[in-house]
């Protein structure tokens, strides 16, 4: 029974890779190029839910995880021409230095403070990205060099400005994200991060270090977070502060909630559903952030487990 | 001009920014002192309360042709009250279903935030409007003239203050909020209507962030972004302040409305908010019962 049930969680993930696989043969261009984005967000989103979903911790700064890798990807290709892999590196190693200190800082708040406290590091977050205008240009951000769009990597020549290309990086990417995940998740150290959710206290009792299983889902939550954020920045050529905004932290909060926190593909579904629902809006109205507010309030008042979490808990109790 | 005078130009204008601070700032702590919501809506009444002031003063102006003042005051009397109507409808048809979870609450105040923001860009629309203050009087200093209507913001700000402490601390209701927020269970046990106090709070916070906007709408214009930054420094001045400590808030109010008026006239805006939200955010880790509060129980 649990061998079946193990086999059909890998099936079930598999299937949804192929079938992005797939889609890509189908789409017309601009939805295969909303389908490139809508996968590094759903990156953003997974890294998000390792620290919501299953930690239990809301964090209302995850945008300057994400920003972290931008930057630190972006600015490196720019200014010192670094080749894209290892931009790419050090896009998510900033990410981990980050995520690490704030971590660190942030852990000793819970609940409410946490938020508050999380915020208001992203807060400084963007307004670093601004004061420093002079090498990141703010808002109006900087375009890469055309020496950073291509790369040769094990003798193979990548060409960035290929769509099919980047929807392929993008879905491998996402592909290894999924897997990192369902390992973390099924193993030891998920459980333990679901028991810290479920009761804290007496997970101590246990005799887990809960600081540092908190710690490291924050560091592990701001790395996935940041390489999504380095992919943005080297697939789309372009980093600007608007993606330090505090938007995009409730952006990530709101895919993993539409789509369910504390499931595995649940923020791919919510990704790939907002992406969708924004896109719609904002080709009626200038204000199609009003589409994000009644949808978080819908789902906060209706449908907290989200879409695969409601699916989980009427029909496939196994989905992890 | 001098070091002086420049001195006490900036300290007027920290004065002014810490007179509405403390209003918004009070409306804030209130809500989070009884009800334990963090009312992340809470910068959009304010900007509600902008919006509605000048929609009043130009309808008031412009049907019945009537001078700035009664404008004004129309506006100061119909805005916080149509704002708190709002918010208690809000407060109704959202965050009582919720049980008031503080991380639901959160969440769904996001939402509310983007959705009372979104519906004034609709039909208020991007621009900037002013409103026209009720009276216009310059007070000649020896080294500059000051407008005699910032004095008069400030001024109202300190009376408003004063009621808002007489109601708490030396009336029936200022009691059951206290009692309320000192164990909501027990108050219910005696007979206290915990859901219509929690009702209540919730629009008597927005309708001091609106009275606050009113007051401001004629130094600063009417614009539907206006609400980030109020909502940021009232974290500021409650956390600093202690979370949900009144006394504490209106002392961090001042003190931050000062050092903010007077640090950005003499540094970068940006660089003051960068070191001012930073410190914010280390107080609250290390010292998270605030500068001025008593410590959880």
């Amino acid at each position: 029974m649990i061998q079946s049930r193990q086999s059909a969680v890998i099936i079930l993930h598999i299937a949804a890779i192929l079938l992005l696989f797939v889609l890509q043969f189908v789409l017309p261009d601009y939805h295969q190029l909303a389908m490139t984005r809508v996968m590094v967000l759903a990156i953003f989103a997974m890294g998000y839910n390792m620290l919501f979903g299953y930690t239990g911790l809301l964090s209302l700064g995850h945008a300057m995880f994400f920003a972290a890798g931008l930057y630190g990807a972006g600015l490196t290709a720019y200014y010192f021409g670094w080749s894209v892999p290892v931009a790419f590196v050090a896009g998510i190693g900033s990410g981990f230095v980050l995520s690490l200190v704030i971590g660190l800082v942030s852990l000793r708040t819970s609940g409410v403070a946490f938020m508050i406290v999380t915020m208001m590091f992203a807060q400084v977050a963007y307004l670093t990205t601004t004061y420093f205008t002079d090498y990141t240009r703010g808002e109006e951000g900087l375009v890469l060099p055309q020496a950073a769009r291509s790369f040769d990597l094990l003798g193979v020549h990548f060409d960035l400005t290929s769509a099919v290309l980047r929807y392929n990086l993008s879905l491998v990417l996402l592909a290894a994200t999924v897997a990192i995940t369902l390992l973390i998740v099924r193993g030891p150290l998920g459980r333990a991060l679901v028991a810290i959710r479920e009761n804290e206290p007496r997970t101590v009792m246990l005799g887990y270090d809960t600081f540092r299983l908190k710690l490291m889902a924050v560091t592990l939550s701001g790395t996935i977070s940041a390489m999504a954020g380095a992919t943005y920045a080297l697939l789309f050529a372009y980093i600007g502060a608007g993606f330090a905004t505090i938007q995009y932290s409730i952006e990530a909060l709101l895919f993993t909630l539409l789509g369910g926190a504390g499931t595995v593909l649940g923020p791919l579904v919510g990704t790939a559903a907002m992406f969708y629902l924004i896109d719609i809006a904002s080709s009626y109205t200038v204000a199609y952030m009003l589409a994000v507010g009644i949808a978080l309030v819908l789902l906060v008042l209706f449908f907290p487990k989200g879409i695969l979490g409601t699916i989980r808990e009427r029909w496939l109790p196994w989905l992890p | 001009m001098a070091f002086g005078p420049f001195l006490l130009l900036a300290t007027f204008e920290g004065l002014l920014q810490a007179a509405i601070l403390t209003l918004t700032a009070l409306g804030l702590s209130l809500v989070f002192g009884v009800m334990r919501v963090v009312n992340v809506a809470h910068g959009e009444f304010y900007m509600l309360g902008a919006v509605i002031a000048w929609w009043v003063s130009t309808f008031v102006s412009s049907m019945f042709g009537m001078p700035p003042a009664v404008g004004f005051i129309a506006a100061l009397i119909v805005s916080p009250l149509a704002v708190g109507a709002i918010a208690m409808v809000g407060e109704r048809l959202i965050l009582k279903r919720l049980n008031y979870n503080p991380e639901s609450t959160i969440v769904a105040t996001i939402g509310m935030l983007y959705i009372i923001q979104q519906s004034v860009l609709l039909t208020y629309g991007p621009d900037a409007r002013r409103v026209a203050a009720p009276f216009y009087y310059r007070i000649q200093l020896p080294w500059f003239g000051y407008s005699g209507y910032n004095l008069f913001v400030i001024a109202a700000a300190a009376v408003l203050l004063l009621i808002v402490w007489f109601i708490l601390s030396r009336t029936r209701i200022g009691l059951i909020m206290r009692a309320t927020q000192f164990d909501a269970e027990t108050a219910q046990a005696f007979g206290i209507p915990i859901d219509r106090v929690y009702s209540l709070v919730f629009a008597a916070g927005a309708m001091l962030a609106a009275i606050g906007a009113v007051l401001v709408v004629p130094i600063r214009q009417a614009h539907y972004l206006m609400g980030l930054d109020p909502l940021l420094l009232s974290f500021i001045t409650v956390i600093i302040g202690g979370l949900g400590s009144l006394r504490g808030t209106v002392i961090a109010a001042l003190l931050i409305g000062l050092s903010d008026g007077i640090i950005s006239v003499f540094f970068s805006p940006t660089l003051a908010k960068m070191i001012s939200t930073l410190l914010v955010a280390l107080v609250l880790v290390f010292k998270p019962e605030g500068l001025f509060g008593a410590k959880a129980r």
